[in-house]
């Protein structure tokens, strides 16, 4: 058996800022990923962090407001007061650190306009910001010397009487499994965009934190939320960066015209993602897209703002689309891009189970509400991950190391032999995973209504009776993806669950949330968060107000 | 388009325990990437085939291995565009243990990337948490050159120099290594250059352009290699063998407009370093029969005022430390190769009189016997040089007499 004080369980930009601060705190602390650190999905954030800096004319309240009213007053007001309220001092830290930052004139950092915000207020390393603070946090880890377990996979929480003590894990090179005992444990697993067909997300983005938690009975919250991103490529649907429209990147329609002047004028392109995608739907459904796409147009940006701060979706367009950037306008659409839900917390972090912690992605504080705002991920990861690893630190201090059961690894084995055994004539993986993220992209999408979720649901159940009998060809021990991805499966597939009965329940539309059949938001009825947790006999559905502090609802228009 | 993925496959569990070539023939779009068809046999025909794999866009740096013969990103490297009569070969990344199929061990990588201290170390007391320090944009966007890199391993599965010696860096941890040498927020960079340039450090590149050929993100590890050079030797660290190649290689151009191959060795090894020069003495005669010793008078290159010029130029704009002005050729008839070449003419002389009754005596036992077949009088002396200077060919004076002895 292995023991640490705190665990945290995966190491993107949430997980490594937890660990970081929670060693900083002088406990003893390791890292568990699935991948390398550097693999982690933060790398795929392009266009920059979000960060008010008072002292210099952009109050943290404006960038407040921007974030509550983008997330259509869905978000907990406390906790995004406490995000934006400590951005600046986040990002500085980063720099600190090492990150390189793009500068203005004089040296300082520099800023680039992002969707839905009045001020310019994103800061950038080109268009790798994600790679480059990921980066940067690996050299933190390894220059302190938090402990990593690299390509090590969870298979299930250790719990007891109610409080979390640990994880079962298996090192994926050998295939054995291990107890992980630990005094207090950090989910900062990240997103779950395979859940759907396609998605931006990268293949390990399976929803392992959410559904771990979400087995162990604790609650998830504003699951219903996803973020569809205006500005993915059609063949893989690659992710192109806000930045670009950050830039003053169009979007056309097949007639050529900016038709975001129709649906937010004074935005325009920089209007919040859902309303962008939502407008893009609208242009492609009725009959003003080119094969199932509009455009992004940065011909008219000159290829040196391209070749300086594009140049990474500028190779993917060339990669992936055939198109030279400079010269042509890029089909691009909407595609699954974030989950604003989560693992529900408090802005330390904590969840509702004592010892259990998450962060990212993965959590759900509230901050984004129905809809993320562009660059505020990067921040919520390193302000709630650092929070969440002080305050798990402090917990671990707390807490009476005890003798764990015993027979805790038999059981994962049993279950994982149980897998390896049956049969090879099952169904393999991937069609079912193929067959839920095409129902989920087809009835959760930008649009939905009643029947489309219900008939998710259904699906999902046929879907769920399946796995049961799905077939590991693979027996060896070494290495043994096929399992990996049987597991990450199982945990996509509570996941939908969650998703889909979380959309059902929203009786309007909000955000991300837009259902045909209920196109107004309804305030009186549905000012209020949806939580989903597993019961002994199946899904548990509850609801909690929002958190108002000073800004108080109004009519969302860009 | 149908496409024949012949996968190199190797099962550490299965009692096969060499690797094999696996083939599978499968259907793809025309956008579609290798990684593409290699998710589609994982998925549909062979759930046992192991990678790694995750973004799909290039930014993760799982995907790497060889396609083809040549390390690359399986994610963004079409089909379309390597297919060759309808197959392509996917192998594992080379210079690391093979874990499963096309799994590597990168456990040595991380070690090397860990060996080149990869955080910032900034000077001076803990700054202020609410200002940043200040830095030009040109110099983060250089090092947004480097930073780039995103660990892939493609420079290190290609490169030719970790190919026969593990011990060398690499590209990619050379490559970080550069990126906080040349951070201007970073503190004192003599412990750092001081480090890399020891063995194994950045005067191990050969120079091969294998890296910057195959970085999937324009990294240039071999540029940066050689901007940390370029940063060691302005930092005074000019006694290394590299730094002193380098020096006496410029300093051959400059004077002679040509590579002065006699006295480079002689600069390089260091002009007192006796034990390194007299090992040189084997390579000498090798060149010598071989035909291939330099000319040992002293000449320049026509036009070599025009060298001179364009070094005088680029002196105006350089920061480089002073070079050393000894003239090359001087050093040049000093070397052993030029002593080696004299003290041949007086074995010429010595051969002269070889049949005469004065020195017979010093011929072998075995060649006065006449037991074995006479060499010819160059292949013996031939042999007794190849004696000095080959260990693999050493033993050939005792091949002949020990035959002698049988013959007895």
């Amino acid at each position: 058996m292995i023991d640490h004080d705190v665990l945290v369980i995966g190491a993107g930009l949430a997980g490594m800022r937890a660990a970081l601060a929670a060693s900083e705190s002088g406990v003893d602390v390791a890292v568990i990923s699935k991948v390398h650190p550097v693999r982690s999905h933060s790398n795929a954030a392009q266009g920059g962090i979000n960060a008010a800096l008072t002292d210099r004319g952009d109050p943290w309240e404006d960038h407040a407001f921007d974030t509550i009213k983008g997330s259509d007053y869905l978000a907990d007001q406390n906790a995004v007061e406490v995000m934006c309220s400590e951005a600046g001092r986040e990002v500085i830290a980063m720099e600190h650190m090492g990150v390189i930052f793009s500068r203005d004139d004089e040296g300082r950092l520099g800023t680039r306009a992002f969707g839905g915000q009045r001020q310019a207020r994103t800061f950038f390393v080109a268009d790798f910001t994600g790679q480059a603070l990921l980066h940067v946090l690996y050299e933190q880890v390894l220059k302190v010397g938090v402990r990593t377990y690299e390509e090590w996979f969870v298979l299930s929480l250790i719990v007891e009487e109610g409080q979390c003590r640990g994880a079962i894990v298996m090192e994926i090179r050998t295939g054995d499994i291990h107890v992980i005992r630990a005094k207090a444990v950090i989910l900062a697993t990240g997103g779950l965009g395979r859940v759907f067909e396609p998605s931006t997300n990268a293949l390990i983005c399976t929803g392992d934190g959410m559904a771990l938690a979400y087995r162990e009975g604790v609650s998830l919250m504003d699951m219903e939320m996803v973020q569809y991103h205006p500005t993915t490529l059609k063949s893989n649907g690659a992710l192109m960066s806000e930045g670009a429209r950050g830039e003053g990147a169009y979007l056309i329609n097949s007639d050529g015209e900016r038709f975001m002047e129709r649906y937010a004028p004074n935005m325009m392109e920089l209007a919040s993602r859902d309303v962008v995608s939502r407008s893009e739907q609208t242009e492609i459904l009725e009959g003003r897209g080119v094969d199932g796409c509009v455009f992004l147009d940065c011909r008219h940006l000159g290829e040196k703002v391209i070749n300086e701060k594009l140049s990474q979706i500028s190779d993917l367009a060339r990669d992936f689309a055939n198109v030279d950037m400079s010269k042509q306008p890029v089909p691009i659409r909407p595609g699954m891009h974030y989950q604003m839900g989560g693992i529900k917390t408090d802005v330390d972090g904590c969840t509702s189970m004592r010892g259990l912690y998450a962060a990212g992605e993965t959590a759900c504080v509230s901050v984004h509400g129905g809809n993320r705002l562009g660059a505020n991920s990067l921040l919520d990861t390193l302000v709630f991950g650092r929070r969440s690893g002080e305050h798990a630190a402090n917990f671990a201090r707390g807490v009476v190391e005890r003798a764990l059961n015993d027979g805790l690894i038999d059981r994962e084995n049993r279950g994982i032999q149980a897998m390896m055994d049956r049969a090879g004539e099952g169904e393999l993986f991937g069609s079912i995973r193929l067959d839920m993220g095409r129902t989920m992209n087809e009835r959760l999408a930008v649009f939905r209504d009643d029947e489309g979720m219900r008939d998710a649901v259904s699906k999902l159940t046929e879907l769920r009776n399946r796995f049961d009998s799905v077939a590991v060809t693979d027996k060896g021990k070494t290495f043994n993806t096929n399992l990996l991805f049987t597991l990450e499966l199982g945990f996509m597939l509570d996941c939908a669950e969650a998703i889909a009965l979380s959309g059902l329940e929203r009786k309007e539309s909000r955000g991300a949330h837009f259902r045909t059949d209920m196109p107004e938001r309804d305030d009186k009825n549905w000012l209020k968060h949806i939580l989903v947790s597993r019961g002994a006999d199946g899904p548990i559905i509850e609801n909690t107000p929002v958190i108002i502090t000073q800004w108080e609802p109004q009519e969302r228009k860009y | 388009m149908e496409v024949t993925l012949s996968v190199k496959r190797f099962d550490p569990d299965s009692d096969q325990h060499s690797s094999y070539n696996q083939d599978y023939v499968v259907e793809m779009e025309e956008s579609a990437t290798v990684l593409d068809g290699l998710i589609k046999v994982r998925e549909e025909v062979d759930g046992t085939l192991a990678l790694r794999c995750s973004c799909r866009s290039a930014i993760c740096g799982s995907c790497a291995m060889r396609v083809n013969g040549q390390a690359r990103l399986a994610c963004n490297t079409k089909l379309v565009d390597i297919v060759d009569s309808g197959k392509v070969v996917v192998e594992p990344a080379g210079n690391m243990e093979v874990v499963k199929d096309l799994v590597v061990d990168f456990s040595p990588f991380w070690d090397k990337v860990r060996d080149v201290k990869p955080w910032l170390d900034p000077e001076g007391p803990d700054p202020d948490p609410d200002q940043e320090y200040l830095a030009s944009n040109e110099a983060m966007l250089d090092l947004a050159g480097v930073m780039a890199c995103i660990m892939c391993g493609a420079c290190v599965s290609d490169c030719t120099v970790l190919e026969v010696d593990p011990n060398f860096l690499g590209p990619a941890a050379l490559a970080k290594a550069y990126r906080f040498v040349a951070d201007p927020r970073d503190s004192d960079d003599e412990p750092r250059l001081s480090d890399l340039n020891e063995y194994g450090g950045m005067w191990d590149c050969t120079r091969c352009m294998q890296c910057v050929e195959v970085c999937p993100k324009g990294v240039d590890p071999m540029g940066r290699i050689m901007s940390l050079r370029d940063k060691a030797m302005a930092t005074g660290y000019t006694s290394t063998y590299g730094a002193r190649h380098s020096m006496a290689f410029t300093n051959g151009v400059r004077q002679e407009g040509r590579v002065d191959e006699l006295s480079l060795p002689v600069l390089s090894k260091g002009v007192f370093n006796i034990v390194e020069q007299i090992k040189m003495i084997p390579l000498g005669i090798r060149a010598q029969l071989a035909g291939k010793r330099p000319p040992i008078l002293p000449h320049k290159n026509p036009g070599q005022e025009n060298v001179r010029r364009i070094f005088n130029r680029l002196d105006k704009h350089d920061n480089s430390p002073d070079r050393l002005e000894i003239p090359t050729a001087i050093i040049g008839l000093a070397s052993p190769v030029v002593l080696t070449f004299v003290a041949i003419i007086a074995f010429l002389i010595l051969q002269f009189y070889w049949n005469s009754e004065s020195v017979s005596g010093l011929k072998p036992d075995a060649y006065q016997s006449g037991s074995v077949e006479p060499f010819t009088r160059f292949s013996y002396f031939h042999n007794c040089f190849w004696f000095y200077c080959d260990p693999e060919t050493s033993g050939s004076e005792l091949v002949v007499n020990s035959n002698a002895e049988a013959e007895r």
